[in-house]
């Protein structure tokens, strides 16, 4: 198979704080093989040699993609935008304090 | 009680009968949700939209009545895989944490195919988000194989795939990351099209990793994909990255193609070992065929093909890491009750709310994000994108297509793979490519293997869809 690169348990809390996710200890243990497994695949790239060549971030050639400040009216109403929301309160998304 | 037909006619065919009052579209609808119901063993689906589909019926067949012209779909039935926004059901994206969640507006793709009276009579399971290739990474339930019950119909469209196989619609919708579409396509015996990148608006449909997600059409032929892929492409105001239609469009004229001014690269990279011998077989089979009608079929390499995936398995979590962001449990989506501060109400609604795949794929993105990694990891990925880019370009001054398998093998058993996810992973290896390019691809079935279909893979130069779709209407003429 292909060469570990070793993930500590520390890294894998490290990583689940970063994108806000809260683990069980199973899944610690899991994500520690498995996400060791798979980095270690994608190492193969290190020897690739890339010089003199720049990243590619998108694949349309498309630059500047502008449109007028304007409002245009797609039919959806306000209520309808705010349907999903788990707690509104007077129209307004209602969120715990943040400081 | 309404009568099971057979099988559907062409899109164009029965459109017509549609609009010339020989058939109705609530007819077509019953037809649809009948099989619908006769097939539900399959769990192909997630949710019906029974009573928008009925009512959108009735309105085009009063249309109808009154002489008016409804459009090239008049009254077709389709289904959408989960991750479109559409109204009449629910837009779940196979996730728990979507669940209940209701689509304010549609996805363009979807408003295209209903201005042309198409009707979506449901909703197609998928892996959670799409990250997956068997369907088995939904949180709801997996998809069984239309051929064989105990195999997976690939992924992440495989309920879009299975439900065209079994006859419910004439067309399903799919997206394609990194052969989403292709794969179940291979694996059910459908025709699948990726079209190329920023082709189909991705308005209204749920992101994944947005410099790879295509949207594409499933059907049983390539005429009927490429009326689809006509009437959902071109540019959309709502979606910046979306390109412009070619000017002569995608709808197959008569048969005026001739293959034998085709040059066609069989890929090295695809034939190699790791090819079941049965699938070589087939594909073999095919390109002789091909050879036959007086195209010139040439070997050709690109080394960096097999780093392929290894760029994508990291390109790929690291977009979607970011785009995942936006499911914190205050604005949509499932939101924890009991939370005890702000931050605890996000850990907790993402903890509870993403399957075991979507925080695998997030903790990998952060990683390859994260700084000290950022350019050994995902700076370096998207620089072998160019170099693989730079590869296409180079093969494509020499030959017109490329051509190989769609997978390495037919349809595996549920269950085999998924507790192994790099090996999951691995079911892409022919796929990503053209992806990362950004390059038009379709997958056709080729025949079987132990009665297990597969696919032929056939990919073109960006923007070169009319002339692949072209191609693979005659392959698929030769093939049957």
């Amino acid at each position: 198979m292909y060469q570990m690169a070793k993930l500590s348990r520390g890294d894998i809390l490290k990583l689940a704080q970063l994108a806000q996710l809260e683990l069980t200890d199973g899944e610690i243990d899991k994500f520690q093989k498995e996400l060791s497994e798979i980095l270690g695949y994608v190492e193969q790239l290190q020897n690739v040699n890339v010089e003199g060549l720049q990243p590619t971030y998108q694949v349309t050639g498309l630059k500047n993609v502008t449109r007028k400040d304007e409002i245009i009216d797609y039919g959806v109403s306000q209520a309808e935008l705010l349907k999903n929301v788990p707690t509104l309160e007077n129209k307004q998304i209602k969120v715990r304090r943040v400081l | 009680m309404v009568a099971i037909m057979n099988k559907w006619q062409a899109i164009t065919v029965i459109a017509n009968d549609v609009q010339a009052g020989k058939t109705s579209a609530r007819d077509l609808v019953e037809q649809s949700l009948a099989i619908i119901d006769a097939k539900k063993d399959y769990k192909a689906l997630i949710a019906i939209c029974r009573e928008r589909a009925l009512e959108r019926a009735k309105d085009i067949d009063d249309r109808i009545k009154n002489n008016q012209k409804i459009g090239r779909l008049a009254g077709i039935p389709f289904i959408a895989k989960d991750n479109f926004l559409a109204f009449g059901a629910k837009t779940t994206a196979a996730s728990n944490i979507l669940k209940n969640f209701e689509a304010p507006y549609q996805a363009t793709a979807i408003e295209r195919l209903e201005a042309e009276g198409a009707i979506c009579v449901a909703k197609a399971n998928m892996d959670a988000f799409a990250h997956g290739s068997s369907t088995e990474n939904s949180d709801f339930f997996t998809t069984l194989n239309p051929n064989d019950k105990t195999r997976v119909p690939g992924g992440s469209s495989g309920g879009s795939a299975t439900a065209v196989i079994l006859d419910m619609v004439p067309f399903a919708l799919g997206t394609d990351t990194g052969g989403s579409i292709r794969l179940p396509a291979s694996f059910c015996g459908a025709v699948g099209y990726k079209p190329t990148y920023g082709l189909v608006s991705r308005s209204g449909v749920i992101a994944m990793a947005s410099s790879t997600d295509v949207v594409g059409p499933l059907a049983r032929t390539v005429a009927d994909v490429a009326l689809i892929l006509d009437v959902m492409s071109g540019r959309d105001p709502l979606d910046s990255t979306s390109v412009e239609k070619d000017a002569k469009g995608y709808q197959l004229q008569t048969a005026n193609y001739k293959p034998q001014t085709a040059i066609i690269g069989v890929v090295k990279e695809y034939m190699d070992k790791n090819v079941d011998n049965g699938v070589k077989e087939q594909i073999n089979y095919a390109i002789d065929k091909l050879a036959k009608t007086g195209a010139k079929i040439k070997e050709i390499s690109l080394p960096s093909l097999p780093l392929a995936l290894a760029a994508y398995y990291i390109i790929c979590p690291a977009e979607i890491s970011s785009n995942l962001n936006r499911y914190d449990g205050q604005r949509f989506g499932f939101s924890y009750k009991n939370a005890t501060n702000l931050d605890d109400s996000y850990k907790k609604s993402r903890s509870i709310g993403f399957g075991a795949e979507a925080k695998r794929r997030i903790m990998i993105g952060t990683y390859v994000l994260s700084s000290g990694y950022y350019d050994a990891y995902y700076k370096k990925a998207q620089t072998v994108r160019t170099k693989l880019i730079h590869e296409f370009n180079k093969v494509f001054e020499e030959v017109d297509f490329l051509i190989g398998p769609t997978a390495p093998t037919t349809a595996f058993k549920i269950g085999e793979n998924s507790k192994q996810p790099l090996k999951m992973y691995l079911t892409d290896i022919m796929t990503v490519a053209s992806n990362l390019a950004g390059i038009p691809a379709i997958s056709i079935p080729a025949g079987t293997n132990q009665k297990l279909p597969i696919g032929l893979q056939i990919m073109a130069p960006q923007k070169h869809d009319k002339q692949l779709l072209e191609l693979a209407n005659v392959a698929e003429g030769l093939l049957k």
